[in-house]
């Protein structure tokens, strides 16, 4: 780990604390958060000179976020790639703080896909918004919901390789475990009307109503509101910040699409994870914490066998051994915070698995693995089977 | 309620859809590297190439993947009951998006590997939707 770059480090934090949030607007989530992982830096307002945006609050965002917000920024990316954006962006704000060109980076995001009551997930097949696309016009007549999109990748993962339903609920199970310890994830599946808001077992995930075969309810995340920022800063400021640096060492980016004869069970972070472990200079097997998107549990089981934590096709037996849990003996521990699952899914969480990252390698997670040293961030963004995004953000603790 | 149709002007789908109006599942290969293109663009996604050659298919291949769909808002699919969603690999190296019908129970009769056939479900609007049957 000594040839690590530390040249960029996540300096402030914060979590919108609400899921229902009703009378707010998104931009007005993302400037209160804003505001707030300033403060948790110990920077201010004026401090910012590089904005990220993934164009959730409004249109063409690198307008009109820094008029909104009242900033004069030096560098503006508004790479909208889903729900992997704020990795993407992670790794820009990184890339233009080493070269120089900026000091004090801010991701904001914000959501109100619950008030809004939106059927993100089994809404479907709908079209009739923007130009038409040849994609859409393939795909469209045939009522593909998201969620069934991610279904048929679990299908095929269970053909190729034996996984079954009992691997793909030990996910929702162990992250499950880790909402419980976290009072806002609690209040989230509270204020979302979730049917319990406790521990739950592989035999309840199973038992749950089937969606989209093989995925049950319990398989699925939720629709909440929320949001977050993120503040990065370089190397000098970072040590004059209120708390420790988290630092990135590693970065990758990457897409992935259906294609004729192509394996639909391999995902992006097959490409982004290699290059930011390789940048990183660390192996997945050293890893404290995995904070991987779980818009479903087939997401986490395709991405923990694509960033390397173990062989392709070998999901199943990995989860099964009880590593994924915070007070395992195993490494990784995965989506401490809860997860999409069980506490915070806007429509784009990418920007909560670096929160909860980072909160490890700070120690400050409800469920803080001891002595948490290194984390992964892997956020997909898209359609799994469709086409998607992969972001790989590697952390490591001061 | 009618399922949601493709839009025109759209120049890249616009022949596929002009043939299915006579059950005929085309797609393209490049003259150049003799890559599959589907679904259809002006450009091979192998070489760059714009010299893409129709073919008509023969529409016989096998269920790659699926899903049985429970739960859809959608008023077109609402209705329906459970349907199965699948990507086909047609026999000249083509992946299809489609419906698989023609089973008493999707729950029970789709299956992955299973050899299937396109069957055509024509639309108001005059164009086809090609959908797959047990073969
Ligand atoms: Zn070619």
């Amino acid at each position: 780990m000594a040839a690590q770059k530390r040249d960029a480090a996540i300096v402030g934090i914060y979590e919108y604390p609400l899921r229902k949030a009703p009378g707010v607007t998104p931009l007005q989530i993302k400037a209160d958060c804003a505001a707030k992982a300033l403060a948790d830096a110990g920077l201010s307002w004026k401090d910012v000179d590089a904005v990220y945006d993934a164009q959730d609050g409004a249109g063409m965002s690198g307008l009109s976020l820094p008029e909104y917000f009242g900033f004069k920024p030096n560098v503006i990316d508004t790479t909208a790639v889903g729900g992997s954006s704020y990795e993407f962006h992670a790794s820009h704000a990184r890339r233009a703080i080493a070269s120089g060109k900026a000091k004090v980076a801010l991701l904001t995001y914000g959501s109100t896909a619950h008030s809004d009551s939106r059927a993100i997930g089994t809404g479907g097949g709908g079209m009739g918004a923007g130009a038409p696309s040849p994609l859409d016009n393939m795909q469209s007549p045939y009522g593909m919901t998201l969620i069934a999109n991610y279904a048929m990748v679990a299908h095929r993962h269970m053909h190729q390789y034996g996984t079954t339903g009992a691997d793909l609920a030990r996910i929702a199970v162990a992250t499950r475990a880790h909402a419980v310890r976290n009072p806002e994830a609690v209040q989230a599946m509270t204020d979302l009307l979730y049917v319990g808001t406790g521990e739950i077992t592989v035999d309840d995930v199973l038992g749950s109503r089937m969606v989209a075969d093989p995925l049950h309810l319990l398989d699925c995340c939720m629709v909440s509101d929320g949001g977050g920022a993120v503040v990065i800063a370089s190397a000098d400021v970072a040590r004059d910040c209120k708390k420790k640096p988290v630092w990135i060492i590693g970065s990758g980016e990457a897409t992935k699409y259906s294609e004729n004869g192509g394996d639909l069970t391999v995902s992006a972070a097959a490409q982004s994870g290699p290059v930011a472990f390789g940048e990183a200079g660390v192996k997945p097997s050293e890893l404290d914490i995995a904070m991987i998107y779980d818009s479903f549990t087939i997401t986490v089981m395709v991405m923990l066998e694509d960033l390397g934590f173990c062989k392709k096709g070998e999901g199943g037996a990995f989860v099964s051994e009880q590593r994924l849990r915070w007070d395992s003996p195993l490494k990784p521990a995965l989506n401490t915070d809860g997860g999409g699952l069980s506490s915070n899914h806007p429509g784009m969480r990418g920007i909560f698995l670096l929160l909860e990252a980072a909160r490890q390698l700070r120690g400050e997670s409800t469920s803080q693995r001891a002595g948490a040293k290194l984390a992964v961030a892997h956020g997909n963004g898209g359609m799994l089977a469709t086409s998607h995004t992969g972001g790989t953000i590697i952390l490591a603790a001061d | 309620m009618a399922r949601p149709q493709p839009r025109f002007p759209e120049p890249d789908t616009q022949p596929f859809y002009d043939a299915t109006k006579e059950h005929r599942l085309t797609y393209q290969q490049c003259n150049s590297c003799k890559n599959v293109v589907f679904y259809p663009r002006a450009h091979c996604t192998a070489c760059g190439s714009r010299d893409l050659a129709w073919k008509d298919s023969k529409g016989v291949g096998t269920v790659y993947t699926y899903s049985v769909v429970r739960l859809n808002r959608h008023p077109a699919f609402a209705p329906l009951g459970p349907y199965a969603v699948a990507y086909v690999d047609l026999d000249e190296g083509f992946r299809i998006l489609t419906n698989i019908v023609g089973v008493n129970d999707p729950l029970t009769d789709v299956k992955i590997g299973q050899r299937v056939k396109v069957q055509w479900e024509d639309q108001e609007s005059g164009i086809a939707l090609p959908m797959f049957a047990p073969a």
